[in-house]
């Protein structure tokens, strides 16, 4: 019944997006669909990390690997965005079910540098050798040329867009302006924000199923569950391979609503990236990862956007020299520094707050209530 | 409706009649009202200035931020007005674009093509940019000028060498400034055969990559015209930080030339360890070894520090010029950040004042009608002689320098030394060139489809 | 056969990088069971010592000579090195022994950076998963070369070698072989100076006092504090030690390469690699697994063992090789090269 109720919120906050973010000024269609889109990798990447606490650094390859697969659906069959998807998920989960098997061989510290070996490789391989089926540093694009057998021609010199039976990707279906706010609502951002809530609902039964219970028994003591004569691999792989093909899913999203797949999606880096999220947000948690990927994806955006401009510009309340003071203090911090303030933010986090922003904010809501007895209690969500 | 995917209109019509029973009958007003991809309503008209401010390439992206400001600035008439007073065409007043104020947004391409779409995007669909420029490596610039050309906006590429982006990918939305891997080759291959004799044996060391292989194959093909023999054409990993496992073959190859296909930190490294090995002092069949850098910045040369002494390259633009476009250039930049500019803040600037200057001229910040202006449109004054933007893939055709690392530099920005400004028409090729054939500009978007 | 020497020595130089970094890695691994991720990062600072310091020296006294004049046409400025001001032609021998210079006194500064970071940050992690240690050190690593990337910007930075050892010398008949082969001085210095830091460090676990306690404590954590022997200062102590070798192989490395400010980020991955393949936790391991995957990797970038490959239809190895061989290590042998049993084996 409480699932039923996040489920319902959850949805709802996802659908109504483009007008809750309108005042932080994220609410255009591309930083949405990409929230939405790292949300899903996220929520995927913490079956694994959060529940079996197996860390993987190597999950880019299967984000890269379902992008590329999405755009041979584009290039060679369909603008259709349904055979793409489902091409972009298998390849992704039987990539996940060959690295997984070899890497779940073993654990800790070897399991991580294992997935980290593999997406090492394969960004390596697609930046150069597998040049032709992956268009190496340029990435993989449309072009006119392209078959698209079961579209017809296109548009003469025009390239076509991916759609949904005939619902443009790109298109912005509605552009009212409420309260002030010039708001954009797009196709793109629904087909989205559906996956995601559909993503949240399959975590959310995998939560609370038996098989769920499982991969927690594995984190909490692998050695002991062994000893009682089970055998954890095969749970360990399925969570991996679900991981993996959450992971293509939201490359073959991230192709979908913009026809590129280039080789730095498979770098280990962008792995480590999707663990920052999880960790920010609150790994083994419902919603944290969401939320990580949401922060995130926001963080990056704004702050390496802001420039000596902005600045000048939001301190022009005071005289010349606080202003131009306070523009040298900030300035590292933002624009070309914005990797400074996530990695210290981050550092600040996985040390003060190691249940990341979910757990942020339950302390404070306990502090808040002064209800700490029940909250004890009031475990996950 | 006879197609499947309905265009904006369409759904804007279908739109209005099922959304008029629960939505304001403004709703409309603001999409519909515009003809083109985010036309300026107001008095202002914003650019989008997208350049690697993190990762390798940063101090190149910073240098050309330096100078799109100084473009902004001199368009909105403050400031000397910089080679807006040597531009052949006389349109730009100081008064902004069309007398709309110039303003701008930065964002951060990290050298990734995923973040600088990213980025983009941000710019179009969040700021309203009307046109985006930066970009500070070829798989980057390509990845937005598709973007752009998908979008409806006009994209003035900022530093990108592969012959690929005004050639398999160019896009009717998008110009380079920029030279190219071909035009390199064509500008160094004859200086090359004059000073170091047309006997010769080329050993070449690629980066495996896009840019890296259309730079080896048009020097390979422009050295061997001239009756060198290419010996060995090894690829490296972009990726390799130590190129001494690369270099060391050299010695013994037979090979009395080695060329570096690399840029930035590889083509740093890759130097470094030639030098080590003693190349550039070894003597092979009689002859005394050379090094050859087929592209060449001055961010570059300093990484490299002594190594880059006598080793011939081209770029695209030197602040050591003397014409008045690169004087005037180089004492606007020179006087508000305290050094002379880089090849990479040359052509941006450039570019905005193109591309503003385009406007003008259209009357409209239309993107086709500015692409109409900018096809085949000839100039000069802007400190490479008589240049002109071909109309068939959008490429600029100018003079190329070559340059070779000076033995004694005066000061620390005083690195390379123009050697021979290779006329255009030696660098000119036909749009259908082997090296630029399989791609087409298509259609010109304005995002109203 | 010189050809195949040369890649050997190739092999040993970049083994001896990675040699270095990873001893450092799985001797903090060892004695406090932390995996830092911050490691390349210390690498880099060592790098930036050397620059710190040669920039320092440049710090010129200005005179302007009105009879040149600068690009914008002002009067020239000529400038003096105010070492060279002061000390005269000892001025000029420190400028061109910069490098060495900074190798000692990276030695002060590393370890006082390592005590810093394993009192400040390291401490609060002995008792978090592998996992909040790989995260927080990874933070770190950010922070520092964004840091660095503040002050000395993102083009790579050229510190020059001493004169003496610019250029190369014949190895070939330095070794009496009937051939010469030609090496980078400078190199063949490096692989010597990371042997002899090498040898230091074990000589400093075998023969002393303070490294049988250490060694004692990481075979035996729980016992060596029964005993009433005060381990974590001691650890402590090592982690200052692991920071030293780092930074001493970034300070010597600056010769090698020019300094960039994502070097550290470069290495980090690779002598990970090392300290899995050579056995987490194993010192001799690390050393051995790092000079053996520096040699496999020079090899593979023959051009004959590439145009072999090529041959065979498969895709260049170079790129991959030390991943590869990881890969079959960690299957085949899973403790690593000389890893000790049961050590987060399963």
């Amino acid at each position: 019944m409480k699932d039923r109720l996040t489920l319902l919120l959850f949805a709802a906050v996802v659908l109504a997006a483009p007008l809750l973010f309108a005042p932080t000024g994220a609410a255009y269609p591309d930083l949405l669909q990409r929230f939405a889109i790292y949300g899903i990798f996220a929520i995927g990447f913490n079956i694994l990390f959060g529940l079996t606490g197996y860390l993987s650094f190597g999950h880019a390859a299967f984000l890269g690997v379902g992008s590329y697969a999405a755009m041979w659906m584009f290039k060679l069959l369909t603008m259709n965005i349904i055979p793409a998807l489902l091409l972009s998920v298998i390849v992704a989960g039987l990539f996940s079910l060959l690295i997984g098997y070899v890497s779940l061989r073993r654990s800790g510290i070897y399991f991580s540098i294992l997935t980290l070996a593999f997406a090492q490789m394969s960004y390596n391989l697609a930046y150069s050798v597998l040049t032709p089926l992956t268009n190496g540093e340029t990435g993989l694009q449309l072009r006119l040329d392209d078959p698209r057998i079961l579209d017809g021609a296109s548009e003469a010199g025009t390239l076509p867009s991916t759609n949904l039976f005939g619902f443009d990707m790109k298109e912005v279906f509605w552009n009212p302006n409420i309260l002030g706010y010039d708001l954009q609502f797009n196709w793109g951002y629904y087909v989205c924000a559906v996956l995601l809530i559909l993503s949240f609902w399959i975590s959310i039964r995998i939560f609370r199923s038996p098989f769920g219970l499982m991969l927690r028994a594995i984190k909490t003591n692998q050695t002991r569950l062994n000893y009682t004569g089970v055998n954890s691999r095969p749970y360990t792989l399925a969570a991996f391979v679900i991981s993996g093909m959450f992971a293509g899913l939201a490359g073959g999203l991230l192709a979908t609503m913009d026809p590129l797949a280039g080789a730095e999606r498979m770098q280990w880096t962008v792995g480590g990236e999707v663990v920052l999220m999880v960790v920010l947000g609150g790994s083994g948690t419902l919603i944290g990862p969401v939320l990580g990927a949401v922060f995130i994806r926001y963080f990056n955006s704004v702050l390496s956007q802001i420039n000596e401009q902005t600045l000048h510009g939001w301190f022009s309340f005071g005289p010349d020299w606080l202003t131009n003071g306070l523009v040298v203090i900030v300035e590292p911090f933002v624009g070309k520094g914005w990797e400074l303030t996530l990695g210290a933010l981050f550092m600040i986090v996985v040390i003060f707050l190691p249940g990341g922003l979910v757990d942020g904010a339950r302390r404070i809501g306990r502090t808040l209530t002064g209800a700490n007895r029940r909250a004890a209690k009031a475990e996950a969500a | 409706m006879s197609k499947l995917i309905m265009n904006r209109r369409g759904v804007l019509k279908s739109g209005a009649v099922l959304g008029a029973g629960v939505a304001l009958p403004t709703i409309f007003t603001a999409s519909s009202a515009a003809a083109y991809t985010n036309e300026p309503t107001g008095g202002t008209v914003t650019l989008g200035f997208n350049v690697p401010q993190t990762g390798a390439y940063a101090d190149e992206g910073a240098d050309e931020l330096r100078a799109y400001m100084l473009a902004v600035k001199h368009l909105n008439g403050e400031g000397d007005g910089g080679m807006m007073n040597t531009f052949s065409s006389k349109e730009l007043k100081g008064n902004g674009i069309l007398g709309k104020k110039v303003e701008y947004v930065t964002g951060d391409t990290q050298t990734k093509s995923d973040a600088a779409r990213a980025s983009a995007q941000s710019m179009i669909q969040k700021d309203g940019a009307v046109m985006i420029t930066g970009g500070s490596s070829s798989g980057v610039a390509i990845a937005v000028q598709g973007l752009c050309q998908e979008a409806g906006i006009i994209f003035m590429a900022g530093l990108t060498h592969s012959n690929d982006t005004t050639g398999k990918d160019k896009k009717a939305n998008g110009f380079r400034h920029f030279f190219n891997g071909y035009m390199s080759a064509a500008a160094l291959a004859p200086v090359l055969a004059d000073r170091y004799g047309t006997d010769r044996k080329a050993y070449h060391l690629t980066a495996d990559y896009t840019w890296g292989w259309t730079q080896q194959a048009s020097i390979a093909a422009a050295t061997e015209a001239k009756g060198w023999e290419t010996v060995a054409n090894v690829l490296t990993p972009l990726t390799t930080t130590d190129f001494s496992s690369y270099v060391a073959p050299v010695i013994n190859s037979g090979a009395d030339v080695l060329v570096l296909n690399h840029y930035g930190g590889n083509m740093i490294n890759s130097l470094t360890s030639a030098v080590q090995f003693g190349l550039k002092d070894k003597m092979v069949n009689g002859k005394k070894f050379e090094i050859v850098v087929p592209l060449y910045s001055r961010l570059m040369a300093k990484g490299a520090g002594e190594n880059v002494k006598g080793i011939f390259g081209s770029t695209n633009w030197h602040w050591s010029l003397q014409d008045e476009g690169s004087k005037a250039f180089v004492k606007s930049f020179g006087e508000e950040y305290g050094f002379p500019p880089s090849q990479a803040a040359h052509t941006v600037y450039c570019q905005t004042l193109l591309y503003a200057d385009a406007c003008e001229r259209a009357g409209t910040f239309n993107p086709c009608g500015v692409a109409e202006a900018l096809e085949g449109f000839k100039f000069s004054g802007l400190g490479n002689g008589d240049v002109e933007y071909r109309a068939d893939d959008h490429q600029c055709f100018k003079d190329v320098l070559v340059v070779q690392g000076k033995e004694n530099p005066t000061s620390e920005f005083d690195l390379l030394e123009v050697v021979e400004v290779t006329p255009r028409a030696q660098v000119e090729y036909a749009p259908d060139n082997e090296f630029f054939a399989g791609g087409s500009l298509g259609q010109c978007n304005d995002g109203s489809a | 056969m010189d050809a195949i020497l040369l890649q050997l020595l190739n092999g040993l130089d970049k083994g001896s990088a990675y040699a270095l970094i990873a001893l450092g890695l799985t001797l903090i691994f060892g004695t406090l069971g932390v995996v830092n991720f911050a490691h390349g990062a210390l690498f880099m600072i060592g790098a930036f010592v050397a620059v710190t310091l040669s920039k320092l020296m440049e710090i010129s006294k200005v005179v302007i000579d009105p009879t040149k004049v600068d690009f914008l046409g002002n009067p020239a400025k000529i400038k003096t090195p105010y070492v060279t001001e002061w000390f005269g032609s000892f001025g000029d021998w420190m400028i061109d022994y910069t490098i060495p210079i900074a190798v000692l006194l990276s030695i002060p500064i590393m370890i006082l950076i390592g005590v810093i970071m394993e009192r400040g940050l390291i401490r609060l992690f002995y008792n978090r998963p592998h996992a909040d240690q790989i995260l927080v050190t990874f933070g770190l690593a950010i922070v520092l070369q964004e840091i660095i990337k503040i002050f000395f910007g993102s083009e790579a930075i050229s510190v020059s070698v001493p004169a003496a050892f610019a250029g190369p010398v014949d190895v070939g008949a330095f070794l009496g072989l009937d051939f010469s082969i030609f090496y980078p001085a400078w190199r063949l210095v490096y692989i010597a100076f990371s042997i002899v830091v090498l040898g230091a460090v074990f000589a400093f676990l075998r023969f002393t006092t303070f490294g049988m306690v250490v060694r004692a404590g990481m075979a035996d954590r729980e016992t060596v504090g029964l005993l009433g022997i005060n381990i974590n200062k001691r650890f402590t102590i090592m982690f200052g030690v692991a920071a030293a070798v780092a930074g001493l192989a970034g300070a010597m490395y600056a010769g090698v390469n020019k300094p960039v400010f994502h070097m550290g980020m470069d290495f980090l991955v690779l002598s990970f690699v090392v300290v899995v393949v050579g056995g987490m936790g194993s010192l001799p391991g690390a050393v051995a697994a790092g000079f053996l995957l520096g040699i496999l990797e020079a090899l593979a970038s023959m051009p004959l063992i590439k145009d072999a490959i090529a041959s065979i239809g498969l895709p260049s190895i170079d790129q991959i090789i030390i991943y590869l061989v990881a890969v079959i290590v960690l299957l085949v042998r899973p403790r690593g090269l000389m890893g000790k049993a049961g050590v987060m084996e399963d």
